[in-house]
């Protein structure tokens, strides 16, 4: 589509242990377009903090493959010195957890006002502050002049994902990448922030890639979702369809054992089997097969591929046709 | 007569600061809360972070010296005289934490680790000894040849259920569990959940349940109550809670969860600026001066609210 913004193809990030290399990431496909927010689901281990980190160059010991275009530019190529101009500047990264993204010996004033010493050589250290001060309160602090003065251990959790969140936009990014951004946070500071990075992502205009493993937190924010298991991506939908009328039976077990999503007191959905870890992925077949060995081996596809099922709805593995839960027995032809 | 019984519970600590760490105000941490625990029920503690519920469970326990307040297990007094009294009541009492990776020794074997209730309190040969642990371990689903294996061996669910086998080593009555799945990922979050539930059945057990997570909270308690800075806002059944609350503070906690249909959003954002201007408007009667919770007082035989002074 023209209004992409960023848009990634067959990414591959893989690291060595011992003397191989194992893909954390293995190629992913995606778009995400301006004014968008793109939730990225997956539960520890699935590779989406690793796919946040290769989008944004930040792994120096992964081999990378695959292509990066952010506006059409190449990123996966571009020497580390230009990688440097454009990180901070048109791509801001929001980090989980606040007390170790700061650094606790400098007044969070100064570590805004970085940001901007960076990528705007010409402004003077009173329109830095202004500036900053302009942040602050963008962020919603109250008593932003205050505030600027503090360290990073004086304020609550919340004010400091505020001050990460403020050097993550102080340039007006054209791509936000929240990397679980609440979930150190109380419901109601939750809820604000959140709400924040909406407000900002609509008067910024910029795209959101939002990673969290909480499907509430993508329930409220996303425009489209895309689920992450083993460092592949198993399905993508626009966040109604995959709600109302998920497939893949990955996506299909996680909605089923959230608490809230079921009757008081019942008895709550587990997935068999654990996650396997990354040296021992099943590199042929569809990796969730050995979390589903009710389900009949020739369900599967040998090399499992995304599958477009619907416009704009893509689903791995055509496994998802045969799948029914345990005790379900009523075999569920296709999709709508 | 319940099981447990907590009344006026204080935990205060000694402030200290400015001029050469000289006493100041306390903190008080745990101010006034009472609630009863009934045999075979789950109560639920829930508040944010600072909102004094870990404190509360660390206190009934033990971990966390009383200032003042009773609690009472059984009808007996925990809180008179020192060791001695205490023992048998630790048996009873058992504590699941919230991070599986800190609350195991990593330099234990399985064995040891599950087996230190035991030997504190009975006597078993080293074969007994073992033969008890194989069970607790095939009783959580793990592998009973593991006992001498490690903790770092284990993912973080099953270190989980490692915590769990430790606490009903001693067949105990009452499980203190503070935050026990928040450090896990969701379809791991649901067996420990379930599982929390099988026990609980099968052995007739009491949980104290400490979470922020109202999801979580609503499908385990029968009864919650609700904490903020030290003090109970509300408290009553799920039911009373979740379907009929009073309390200003409860109202906003509950307007923030998050809607699983994005259908509702925008009728749960109206509903949500209702609900905050309402907070804002009414929070000089809901708080006192000091911000703090007025004392409960019953509306209902079983539902109870921290109601403003007067009006």
């Amino acid at each position: 589509m023209h209004d992409d913004l960023l848009s990634i193809e067959h990414l591959t990030a893989s690291f060595r242990i011992g003397d191989r290399y194992y893909a954390a990431v293995d190629d992913v496909s995606l778009t995400v377009r301006k004014n968008e927010i793109l939730a990225i689901v997956g539960e520890s281990g699935s590779g989406k903090s690793a796919l946040a980190f290769s989008i944004m160059g930040l792994h120096t010991r992964a081999k990378i493959e695959g292509d990066v275009r952010l506006d059409g530019q190449s990123l996966t190529r571009l020497p580390p010195s230009k990688m440097n101009k454009l990180r901070g500047r048109d791509m801001g990264m929001i980090f989980q957890d606040s007390l170790s993204a700061l650094n606790p010996l400098m007044i969070v004033g100064s570590q805004i006002e970085e940001a901007l010493v960076l990528h705007r050589p010409g402004l003077s250290k009173k329109e830095r502050k202004e500036k900053t001060i302009e942040l602050l309160t963008q962020v919603g602090i109250a008593g932003p002049e205050l505030a600027y003065e503090k360290f990073p251990h004086e304020l609550s959790g919340g004010m400091r994902q505020r001050i990460v969140i403020a050097i993550a936009i102080a340039n007006e990014p054209r791509l936000l990448i929240a990397d679980e951004p609440t979930t150190a946070l109380d419901v109601t500071i939750q809820l604000q922030i959140l709400d924040l990075i909406r407000k900002l992502k609509s008067d910024i205009g910029a795209g959101v890639i939002l990673i969290t493993h909480d499907l509430g937190v993508v329930a409220e924010m996303a425009d489209r979702v895309a689920v992450m298991y083993a460092g592949q991506i198993v399905e993508i939908a626009s966040l109604s369809t995959l709600l109302s009328n998920p497939q893949h039976p990955y996506t299909r077990s996680l909605l089923r054992s959230i608490p809230a999503s079921r009757e008081p007191k019942s008895k709550l959905y587990v997935i068999q089997g654990i996650v396997p870890s990354l040296q021992h992925l099943p590199r042929q077949g569809c990796r969730f097969r050995s979390r589903i060995p009710w389900i009949d081996e020739s369900a599967h596809e040998e090399q499992p591929e995304m599958h477009e099922i619907a416009p704009g709805h893509f689903v791995r593995c055509t496994c998802y046709k045969h799948f029914r839960f345990p005790g379900e027995e009523e075999i569920r032809h296709g999709a709508s | 007569m319940a099981l447990l019984e907590v009344r006026q519970l204080k935990v205060h600590f000694p402030g200290r600061g400015g001029w050469f760490e000289s006493r100041t105000q306390p903190v008080k941490a745990v101010d006034g809360v009472g609630f009863r625990i009934e045999e075979g029920q789950t109560y639920g503690l829930v508040g944010e972070s600072g909102s004094g519920k870990t404190t509360t469970g660390r206190a009934i326990i033990g971990l966390n010296a009383l200032t003042s307040g009773s609690v009472t297990f059984q009808g007996q007094e925990l809180t008179l005289g020192k060791r001695g009294g205490k023992l048998n009541f630790r048996r009873d009492i058992q504590m699941i934490f919230q991070d599986p990776y800190s609350s195991l020794n990593p330099k234990k074997r399985l064995l040891d680790i599950v087996a230190e209730p035991l030997r504190n309190f009975e006597r078993l040969s080293p074969l007994e000894e073992k033969q008890r642990v194989r069970e607790l371990l095939e009783r959580v689903g793990l592998s009973p040849d593991s006992i001498y294996k490690y903790p770092h061996e284990f993912s973080g669910g099953q270190r989980q259920r490692i915590g769990i086998a430790r606490a009903i080593a001693l067949k105990p009555k009452l499980i203190i569990a503070d935050e026990p799945v928040s450090a896990l990922d969701l379809s791991v979050q649901a067996q420990v959940l379930n599982f929390l539930r099988e026990i609980q059945e099968e052995m007739k057990l009491s949980f104290l349940l400490i979470s922020h997570d109202l999801g979580i909270i609503r499908h385990m308690c029968d009864r919650i109550g609700i904490m903020y800075k030290g003090r109970f806002v509300e408290q009553g059944t799920t039911e009373d809670l979740f379907e009929r609350p009073q309390h200003i503070y409860t109202k906003r906690l509950l307007s923030a969860i998050p809607v699983m249909d994005p259908a509702k959003r925008e009728e749960q954002l109206r509903f949500r600026e209702a609900v905050n201007s309402e907070y804002k408007e009414a929070y000089e009667r809901y708080f006192d001066h000091d911000g703090l919770a007025y004392p409960l007082k019953p509306i209902s035989a079983t539902h109870e609210v921290a109601a403003p002074e007067k009006g």
